[in-house]
């Protein structure tokens, strides 16, 4: 087994009557690309910012870098990058001036690190004097993970990086985090797209505050249960209430262009177009998050 | 510290590239000395007057010479008492002057003669002080009369003549008391409210989130956050202070030195109270709306500014004893004005120094090293 470097234990946190985290336990390994899939309100940012210091679980201890997040708050913070779901930083700042800043509130220069973001920064290099408020979703991204990285963190919590963000420049990002892994900095992302969850080496699915499978999306797929099947029709609306009618079948939802049907035994072979797929993480989660609600 | 002077940059870049707030912050104190300088004047400047008189003898004459003499009056229209209330409503004039009839005649002889006085009380200060004015040109006249026609003190026995001296402010400009008012709201304004507004927007863009999880303390944050307003409040002062004496007349008449220690006191209580007002408050809407109602209306109205503290209902008076500008305007009036030295302003440092403690203890204990 691989070093450890996040460990959560028995996590639970609740604002006032709402439990946002319960029973949290995650161990995170060294060097890997870790995703916290789930819908928005699941608790990604709570447990985010549980494990970056930023605020107090309720119950439970977790250790980022063998370094409690409670005692040892302060020396944390010198390891960890860290970039919140908003966009946060000075808009009324340029590029150029907002990096230097970030470098300098952690003792370090863009100099000296510049290996680190140069494969992200150089595509907006071009924009060093634009003022950060006027970039693009994208780039505002690029240059949020440029601050974060700027101190060379040993872990980088990426907090839904992609939301807001359009397609190309989504996969850009992607891409660019598979590189900094390969430079052995363990990153943590959450996101409520199920297609990223593809791309990272593990992946928790969370929802309602409870973390549902820590597998990797292989493993996850793998282990579901049932033959999927998907369906199209011209008007799938229509279809997909006829099939919930049908008494043979388990469940129907609507993905894209496609039906994903389940049946309780065998498939009806009388309904038309029926085809055999491989299930997604999406599938995956909705079946897990069923189970769980029942 | 190469971090902290980063974050001092950083300030500056944010004032200097929001064109309002540099407005607000180096317009508004010369908009405010200018505006309470001049504009908003109790004094009694070109009063219209107008006079009936029957008589049109000497007498009448030379008193209403000597009263359009004066800066205050000019005498403009003769009406009769009938007119003058008209004029009065129509707010042609300030003052009517009615003589009685025979007025030199009756002064001489049965050593009577009457005049009235008429003005417009819907502004009693105003009408009390063209009344007083006027009043002491008559009284003048009537002692140079009594000089010019050698009547013996023995026959109208036993006159008391009060000798008025203004003390401090010999011509009664309302600048005087203006002044060291508009300097604690402006200092109170520029440090406390904009202190708090620019710590409650990193809170509300969300870079709050990212500057906690830094190595850079929180305290080093607030101490940064607070520095560009300082260095501002300190160039106000001195503006204030130029403008008073140059363009208001209104001299230095203490130690400058004191004025100014006390001054920086009053800028570190009102940025104490900014950083509490952030550690209380999400967004900026609110930290102005506090800033605004919490500190600017007392200010004005309580803390001896505009209305003179020892007037109020004793409720309002241990009201104004909590707002740290009373203080400061009452130490700035002593030592500015009067020119009195340290010793008697000590009451207001100990206050003021308590109050700073006070303020920065209750606010670090409420600042938060986490979200």
């Amino acid at each position: 087994m691989k070093d450890l470097i996040v460990k959560c234990f028995n996590i639970s946190k609740s604002y006032g009557n709402i439990k946002a985290l319960t029973d949290i336990n995650l161990n995170i390994e060294k060097g890997e690309l870790f995703g916290l899939i789930g819908p928005d309100g699941a608790g990604k940012t709570t447990l985010f910012r549980i494990m970056a210091s930023l605020i107090l679980a309720d119950s439970g201890s977790a250790f980022v870098d063998n370094l409690d997040v409670v005692k040892d708050y302060k020396a944390l913070r010198r390891h960890i990058g860290y970039m919140p779901g908003r966009f946060s930083l000075y808009q009324d700042l340029t590029v150029e001036e907002n990096l230097i800043f970030f470098a300098k509130i952690f003792n370090t220069s863009i100099k000296e690190n510049y290996h680190l973001i140069e494969n992200i920064y150089k595509h907006i290099e071009p924009f060093k004097n634009r003022m950060a408020g006027k970039l693009s979703g994208g780039m505002k991204q690029k240059l949020a993970l440029s601050c974060a990285l700027i101190h060379k963190p040993s872990v980088l919590f990426l907090d839904e990086p992609t939301t807001g963000v359009d397609p190309v420049s989504r996969k850009e990002f992607w891409e660019i985090l598979g590189k900094l892994k390969a430079q052995g900095i363990t990153i943590i992302a959450s996101t409520p797209y199920m297609d990223e969850a593809n791309l990272c080496d593990r992946i928790a699915l969370i929802q309602h505050g409870k973390i549902l499978s820590v597998e990797t999306p292989q493993k996850i797929t793998a282990a579901y249960g049932k033959k999927l099947y998907r369906i199209n029709a011209a008007d799938n609306f229509a279809l997909l209430t006829q099939l919930r009618g049908n008494p043979e079948v388990a469940s129907c939802l609507l993905f894209g262009g496609y039906l994903h049907v389940t049946f309780k035994n065998d498939a009806d072979t009388s309904i038309p177009n029926l085809e055999i797929t491989e299930p997604s993480v999406e599938d995956c989660f909705i079946e897990l998050m069923t189970k769980s609600n029942d | 510290m190469k971090s902290f002077l980063s974050f001092i940059q950083k300030e500056f870049y944010h004032i200097f590239r929001d064109t309002r707030t540099v407005l607000i912050l180096i317009g508004m104190p010369v908009v405010q000395i200018i505006l309470f300088g001049f504009a908003v004047s109790a004094e009694v400047k070109n009063t219209k007057v107008a006079v009936f008189d029957p008589s049109n003898d000497i007498s009448t004459r030379r008193i209403i010479e000597q009263i359009n003499a004066v800066e205050y009056f000019s005498v403009e229209y003769f009406l009769t008492p009938n007119e003058i209330h008209e004029a009065f409503k129509k707010e042609k004039i300030g003052l009517g002057i009615v003589f009685s009839e025979n007025f030199n005649g009756n002064l001489f002889h049965t050593g009577e003669a009457s005049i009235q006085l008429l003005a417009d009380a819907t502004d009693p200060n105003y009408a009390t002080s063209i009344i007083n004015y006027a009043s002491s040109i008559i009284a003048l006249h009537k002692q140079s009369l009594m000089i010019e026609n050698s009547v013996s003190p023995d026959k109208n026995a036993k006159i008391i003549v009060p000798q008025m001296r203004i003390l401090y402010n010999p011509s009664m400009k309302s600048a005087y008391n203006f002044v060291p008012g508009v300097m604690g709201l402006i200092l109170m304004l520029i440090c406390a409210m904009m202190t708090s507004i620019a710590i409650v927007r990193e809170k509300e863009m969300g870079t709050m989130e990212v500057l906690l999880v830094s190595p850079i303390k929180p305290l080093y944050i607030i101490i940064a956050k607070m520095t560009p307003y300082f260095m501002i409040s300190c160039i106000n002062m001195v503006t204030i202070l130029l403008l008073s004496v140059f363009v208001l007349n209104v001299p230095v008449a203490g130690s400058l030195m004191l004025l100014n220690c006390l001054s920086l006191l009053f800028i570190l209580v009102a940025l104490s109270l900014g950083l509490l007002i952030s550690t209380l408050v999400n967004t900026q809407a609110a930290a102005i709306l506090i800033s605004g109602m919490g500190l600017m209306m007392p200010i004005m109205l309580l803390s001896g500014m505009m209305f003179p503290v020892e007037n109020m209902p004793d409720i309002l008076q241990w009201f104004s004893g909590i707002i740290p500008a009373r203080w400061y305007i009452a130490a700035v009036k002593k030592v500015m004005i009067q020119g009195a030295p340290i010793e008697y302003v000590i009451k207001e440092i100990v206050i003021l120094a308590s109050m700073a403690v006070l303020i920065i203890a209750l606010s670090l204990k409420k600042s938060k090293i986490r979200l």
